[in-house]
C-alpha cells in the first residue's frame, strides 16, 4: 500500500478510531511479558477469586491467577489467531477467485459450485465437526477457521477480475503479448487490492469472534494457555461469585472486534467511493 | 412458475453431492483412521468396539467404495446409532420387535431449535424494520447516527458474552428469569396457565439474546434497501402526485425495500442453526446445537456426521423456501425477467 493512500484512509474518522484501538491492543499484547504484573499461569491458593483491587486490577480467577496478566497474554492469542486465520482464507480466496475470474469456463463453474456447497454447510457445525476429528490446538483452530471462511473473498476477487479483465488497459497489455501471470500480478491483482484489504480487515473481526467462541466452548485454545474465550469459560463457571471474570475478557473482545470493524468500514468509505454511498 | 421451480430443485443435486464429498473428506481428516483417534481420547475402548466402528464406516474397503457407501447412507439418512444413547440422529421414531419406541435424536431436538429461532427472528424483524425505516428517513441525522453506532456494537459484541452478562444481571443478581433448561422441575404439577408462564420465562433469555445480536445486520439491510428505493423514479412520481409522506413510505417504498429481506432470511439459516450451539450450551437448551456440541465432545461420530449432513440439507431446504417465496412475491423473478 502506498503512503498517500494510507494517509487518505486514515483521514476517515472511523478508520482512524479503529486503527488507534487496534494499535493499542497490539502494543499491550506484544508488551505482555514486560508489563504483566504477574506470571499468567502462576497459581496462588491464597488469592482465589479475589475481586478487583490495587494488587490485582482485574481480580483473580478460580486458581488464584491474576486476570489482568492472563488478559494481556490472552490478547496475543486472539490477535495471532485472527491474523493467521484470515491470512489463510485471504490467500485461498485470492487464488481461487483469480483463477475463476481470469480463466472463466468450467474452472469458474467448478470453483463457484464449491463456494455454494461450502456456504450451505452451517459453518459453525463444519468447524466443530472438523475439530471433533482432530484435536483442539491453536494451530488447528487457525487452519480450520481459515479453511472455512474463504468463500466471501473468492466471490469478491472473481467479481473484480471479471470486470477488470475487460478494461482497455488490460486488453492493450494482452495485445502486446503479456503473459497470464503478468496480467494477473501487475494489472488485475493490484487493482483489486482495496476490496480485498477491506474484506480481510472485517474478516479478522469475524475470526477473533469465532476463536473466542470456540475457546469459550472448550474447543479452541486449551488451558493452561490463556485466551479471552477460555477466561470467559471460567467466568460462566463462577458467574454467581465473580462477575469480573465475565466482564473484562468480554469487554476486550468487544473493543478489539469493534476496532477491526471500524477500521474495515472506514477503509471502505475512504478508499472505495463506489460502495454503500447514498446522496 | 413451474419451470422455475423444477430448475431450482434440480439445482440442489450438485450441491448435495458437494456436501457429501466435504463431509466424507472431514471423516477422513483424522490422522490414521477415526478408530485410532477415538482410542486416543478413550484409551479403554476395546478392540471389539474399534472393530465395530471400522465396520460401520467400512474403513477396511477402498476409498471409492467407502464413498459410495457413505453416499448410500446419506440418501437413506442412515447414520448409525449414537454411541452414547443408542438413539439415531433422525427425524422419526423407530419401534423394535418388542414394541419399544425409540425417539430420533433430531426428532426431539429440531422443534426446540426451530421454535427458539422463529421466535427470535420475529422479535428481530419487529424491531429491525422500524429502526431501518427511521435510519433511512433521517439519513445522517442523529437518529441514523445512533442507530449506526448501535449497529457497530451489535456486529462486534460476542453473543455468548452478552448472554453471560444478562444471565448474571437478570438471572443471578435479580433472579427474574431462570437461567437454564426449558422447564422448571415442578413443571408437570403446574396448571395450563402456570405451564405457559413457566415456559415463557425459561425461553425469555435464550430467545431475546440472539435476536438482539441479529438486529444489527437486518437493521442495516432494511436501511440500505429503503435508501435505494427512495431514490427511484416511482417514488418521485408518487411524491409528485401529491401523496402524503406516510403513504409514500409505507405503501410504495416499504414493499420493495423489504422484498430482498426474504433472501437474507433464507441465507441466514446456516448461521442461525450453527449459532444455536453457543446459546443452547449456555442456557442448557436441549436443541440441535447442544446435541451437536455434546456429540463433538464425546466424539460421537454417528451423531456428528448425521447432524452435519441434515443441518446442511435443512439449509438447502430453507434457501429453496426463500427462493420460492421470493418468486411468489416478485413476478419479475418467476417470469424469468430478472434473476432473483
Amino acid at each position: 500500500m502506498n503512503w498517500p493512500l494510507f494517509k487518505k484512509a486514515l483521514s476517515n474518522p472511523l478508520a482512524l478510531a479503529g486503527f488507534i484501538i487496534i494499535l493499542l491492543i497490539f502494543l499491550l499484547s506484544m508488551l505482555a511479558p514486560v508489563i504483566a504484573p504477574y506470571d499468567p499461569n502462576d497459581i496462588n491458593v491464597k488469592a482465589i477469586l479475589l475481586g478487583p483491587s490495587l494488587q490485582h486490577w482485574m481480580g483473580t480467577d478460580g486458581l488464584g491467577r491474576d486476570v489482568l496478566s492472563r488478559m494481556l497474554h490472552g490478547g496475543r492469542i486472539s490477535l495471532l489467531v485472527g491474523l493467521v486465520a484470515v491470512g489463510i482464507s485471504t490467500l485461498i480466496g485470492i487464488l481461487l477467485g483469480a483463477i475463476a475470474g481470469f480463466y472463466r469456463g468450467w474452472v469458474d463453474v467448478l470453483i463457484m459450485r464449491l463456494v455454494d456447497v461450502m456456504l450451505s454447510i452451517p459453518s459453525f457445525f463444519l468447524i466443530l465437526a472438523v475439530i471433533a476429528f482432530l484435536t483442539p490446538s491453536i494451530i488447528n483452530i487457525m487452519i480450520v477457521i481459515g479453511l472455512t471462511s474463504w468463500m466471501g473473498v473468492t466471490r469478491l476477487v472473481r467479481a473484480e477480475f471479471l470486470s477488470l479483465r475487460e478494461r482497455e488497459y488490460v486488453l492493450a497489455s494482452r495485445t502486446l503479448g503479456a503473459r497470464d501471470y503478468r496480467l494477473i500480478f501487475t494489472h488485475l491483482l493490484p487493482n483489486s487490492l482495496t476490496p480485498i484489504i477491506v474484506s480481510a480487515v472485517l474478516g479478522v473481526a469475524g475470526a477473533v469472534l469465532l476463536e473466542s467462541g470456540l475457546s469459550f466452548l472448550g474447543l479452541g485454545v486449551q488451558a493452561p494457555q490463556a485466551s479471552w474465550g477460555n477466561i470467559l469459560t471460567d467466568g460462566k463457571e463462577y458467574i454467581q461469585f465473580a462477575w469480573w471474570l465475565s466482564l473484562f475478557p468480554g469487554l476486550a473482545i468487544l473493543i478489539t472486534v469493534l476496532g477491526y470493524n471500524l477500521l474495515g468500514e472506514g477503509l471502505r468509505d475512504a478508499l472505495d467511493p463506489r460502495s454503500g454511498h447514498h446522496k | 412458475m413451474l419451470k422455475y421451480l423444477i430448475k431450482r430443485v434440480l439445482w440442489m443435486i450438485p450441491l448435495l453431492i458437494g456436501i457429501s464429498l466435504i463431509s466424507f473428506l472431514i471423516m477422513h481428516l483424522a490422522p490414521g483412521d477415526i478408530t485410532s483417534n477415538e482410542s486416543a481420547f478413550n484409551p479403554k475402548a476395546s478392540e471389539e468396539s474399534r472393530q465395530k466402528l471400522r465396520e460401520m464406516y467400512n474403513l477396511d474397503k477402498p476409498v471409492i467404495v467407502q464413498y459410495g457407501l457413505w453416499l448410500k447412507r446419506m440418501t437413506t439418512l442412515d447414520f448409525g446409532k449414537s454411541f452414547a444413547s443408542h438413539q439415531k440422529p433422525v427425524f422419526w421414531q423407530t419401534t423394535d420387535k418388542d414394541g419399544n419406541v425409540t425417539k430420533g435424536l433430531i426428532q426431539e431436538a429440531l422443534p426446540i431449535t426451530l421454535m427458539i429461532n422463529l421466535l427470535g427472528l420475529t422479535i428481530t424483524l419487529a424491531l429491525a424494520i422500524p429502526l431501518g425505516i427511521i435510519a433511512a428517513r433521517k439519513y445522517l441525522g442523529w437518529q441514523d447516527r445512533s442507530i449506526t453506532l448501535f449497529n457497530f456494537i451489535g456486529f462486534s459484541i460476542p453473543g455468548f458474552w452478552l448472554s453471560l452478562l444478562l444471565m448474571y444481571w437478570l438471572g443471578v443478581a435479580n433472579s427474574w428469569f431462570p437461567i437454564s433448561g426449558l422447564h422448571s422441575l415442578n413443571y408437570d404439577s403446574l396448571d395450563t396457565w402456570g405451564k405457559i408462564k413457566d415456559s415463557a420465562s425459561h425461553l425469555f433469555l435464550p430467545v431475546v439474546i440472539p435476536s438482539i445480536t441479529g438486529l444489527a445486520g437486518i437493521t442495516l439491510f432494511v436501511k440500505n434497501g429503503m435508501l435505494d428505493v427512495l431514490h427511484q423514479d416511482y417514488i418521485t412520481t408518487a411524491r409528485a402526485k401529491g401523496l402524503n409522506e406516510h403513504r409514500v413510505i409505507y405503501t410504495h417504498a416499504l414493499r420493495n425495500a423489504l422484498l430482498p429481506l426474504i433472501t437474507i432470511i433464507g441465507l441466514s439459516i446456516p448461521g442461525l442453526i450453527g449459532g444455536s450451539v453457543i446459546a443452547e450450551t449456555i442456557f442448557a437448551i436441549p436443541g440441535m446445537g447442544k446435541l451437536f456440541y455434546d456429540a463433538v465432545l464425546m466424539r460421537d461420530f454417528p451423531v456428528v456426521m448425521g447432524i452435519l449432513t441434515i443441518g446442511s440439507a435443512l439449509t438447502l431446504a430453507g434457501n429453496l423456501l426463500a427462493d420460492i417465496m421470493y418468486a411468489w412475491a416478485d413476478p419479475r423473478v418467476r417470469r424469468g425477467v430478472v434473476k432473483g
